[in-house]
């Protein structure tokens, strides 16, 4: 389990101080995938590199498996590091050692011998698909491939954790989606858990179980994905959720309604029954839903009619109806 | 078609003499710049601010030392690194003098080569290092060295040459090789053929050391499809 308490980090240099995190407290729990999400310049790559503490924490505590990160000697935070791997948005990849040999590397700096390191690394190399490759250098690889060589060096140490920085910022969507996939096979059959940093919304999507919104240096917003994205407190988890009904709101016309689908409903024809029982016509404007594990998650904002009384109408049956929904100015 | 002096000295093998000692002692000295050099390009690396370990009064001390013995022009410096010379080998005289000269000269150049190529090796790679674990004497030997590896070779070709100039001025205090022959065969005893011969001598060592280090550079950078 990983604890953040407290944490704030401040970097001073000549031209002044940045606050880039304030009174972070988090809680990673064994299994899970964790996403943190927020703009770019939020903070949140700080926030990973406090967790091996690549960044020192100018004050509060990173507590792994029970050790508090920041009281560690010199030589205990390296062995520590050896449990929580990283991979990053560049790859950072050896470009002058082949990819077999680049994923024996951790376990060189660990000590493991020769054979030991290679049969470990091409045994690696088949999780992450590419045993083919094990002797191409990484300028032959295309940028999926190089991340699933930094996964396969990631994990050579066995780590317990994985952090990864905007690992798929830099790549394509279908890779994107390929190698978030390798990832959940990774969290679900080797148990690690996942620490996952992108201002991507569609990673958190796609992997995260939990997530925590990061704004202008702090924690503006966490819970279980589902629950935040259905239903946004913060303004900028609202930003990032929502973005594209902005625009479906400025259209003029009739009142507007939000209606959430959080999951419990999604096996019914809402707004069919809706109209078909109201005998009244609504306009979708706009419409953004997601799966999760078979539920249908998200929103949908449609325009009453503009007569009065089958407006009324189709509130009065939103009333009665187990639909969650809202008013929009 | 040549003078008779060239005759006299090619029979005598005194240029095929000059030739070998140029090389051996561009080699050498290159070697020696090296061994000290290296280890100093390293340290001014890592204790830069944006080093691995930075530490600014070390940094500064060395960074001081390297350029106060850049800014001095060789011809000077060697004159006054003679008693240098005597205290380190017992001499100020020949070959080897040329060679201590020739390395107080190089090291601070090779260790700015070595500084600017170990600075080309990508943040994010020494991080990815430190991320799993490694110690700083595992980045530099494992990360930053291996990294670096074509740059390093690229500019041990050009410090190479560069000594392999400074060892034809070294004829002014008593070095022998093509710069001596060219010096007082050539030019003080006004044989112009004599002088181009050296030129075109030296030419032609130039390009053998530049195309066999590009090459193995080429070999060694795997960057290359």
């Amino acid at each position: 389990m990983i604890e953040i308490r407290e944490l704030s980090k401040t970097f001073s240099s000549a031209s002044g101080t940045v606050e880039a995190l304030r009174d972070i407290n988090l809680q990673i729990n064994d299994g899970e995938i964790f996403g943190i999400i927020g703009l770019s310049g939020a903070g949140k790559s700080t926030l990973v590199r406090c967790i091996n503490l690549l960044e020192r924490p100018t004050s509060g505590q990173v507590i792994i498996d029970g050790k508090e990160m920041t009281s560690l000697s010199r030589r205990e935070l390296l062995e520590m590091r050896r449990s929580i791997s990283m991979i990053f948005q560049g790859f950072n990849l050896l470009e002058q050692r082949s990819v077999l040999r680049n994923v024996c590397f951790p376990l060189e700096i660990s000590g493991v011998k020769g054979p030991a390191a290679k049969s470990r690394a091409v045994e690696l190399l088949k999780i992450v698909g590419l045993e083919d490759k094990a002797n191409a250098y990484p300028a032959q690889l295309s940028g999926g491939q190089k991340q699933r060589v930094a996964i396969a060096r990631a994990l050579a140490t066995k780590p317990r954790y994985l952090l990864c920085d905007e690992a798929t910022s830099a790549l394509d969507p279908n890779t994107t989606r390929s190698i978030l996939e390798l990832l959940r096979t990774i969290n679900q059959t080797l148990g690690v858990t996942i620490i996952v940093i992108t201002h991507e919304m569609k990673v958190i999507d796609q992997i995260c179980d939990r997530v925590a919104v990061i704004d202008h240096s702090r924690i503006a917003e966490e819970g279980r994905v589902s629950d935040v994205f259905t239903n946004p407190q913060s303004d900028i988890a609202k930003q990032l959720i929502l973005p594209q009904d902005r625009a479906a709101l400025d259209t003029t016309g009739g009142k507007k309604l939000r209606i959430i689908f959080n999951g419990q409903y999604s096996q019914e024809p809402i707004i069919s029954k809706l109209v078909l029982e109201c005998q009244a016509p609504v306009n979708i404007i706009f419409a953004d839903t997601r799966q999760f594990d078979g539920a249908i998650y998200g929103h949908m904002i449609i325009e009453l009619p503009s007569d009065e009384r089958q407006a009324d109408k189709v509130i009065a049956w939103l009333r009665n109806s187990p639909v969650t929904w809202k008013e929009e100015a | 078609m040549f003078s008779e002096m060239f005759y006299k000295l090619w029979n005598n093998g005194l240029i095929q003499l000059g030739v070998w000692e140029t090389i051996y002692m561009t080699l050498l000295s290159s070697l020696i710049a090296y061994l000290i050099g290296l280890p100093l390009g390293v340290v001014l690396c890592v204790t830069d601010t944006n080093g691995i370990r930075p530490t600014p009064w070390l940094n500064r001390v060395l960074g001081f030392v390297v350029n106060f013995f850049r800014s001095i022009p060789f011809i000077i410096l060697m004159v006054a690194m003679l008693p240098v010379a005597k205290f380190i080998i017992g001499t100020s005289l020949g070959n080897g003098a040329v060679i201590v000269m020739l390395v107080i000269a190089a090291a601070p150049y090779v260790a700015r080569m070595v500084e600017s190529s170990v600075k080309e090796v990508s943040f994010g790679v020494i991080e990815a290092a430190q991320s799993m674990g490694c110690t700083n004497m595992q980045i530099i030997s494992r990360v930053l060295l291996p990294e670096a590896k074509p740059s390093l070779i690229h500019g041990a070709v050009i410090s190479m040459v560069t000594i392999l100039g400074y060892s034809a001025m070294a004829a002014t205090i008593g070095g022998t090789g093509l710069g001596q022959i060219a010096i007082i065969y050539g030019h003080q005893r006004n044989n112009d053929d004599i002088t181009w011969i050296c030129v075109l001598l030296t030419v032609v060592i130039v390009q053998i050391i530049q195309i066999v280090g590009t090459y193995i550079a080429r070999k060694t950078d795997k960057r290359i499809k």
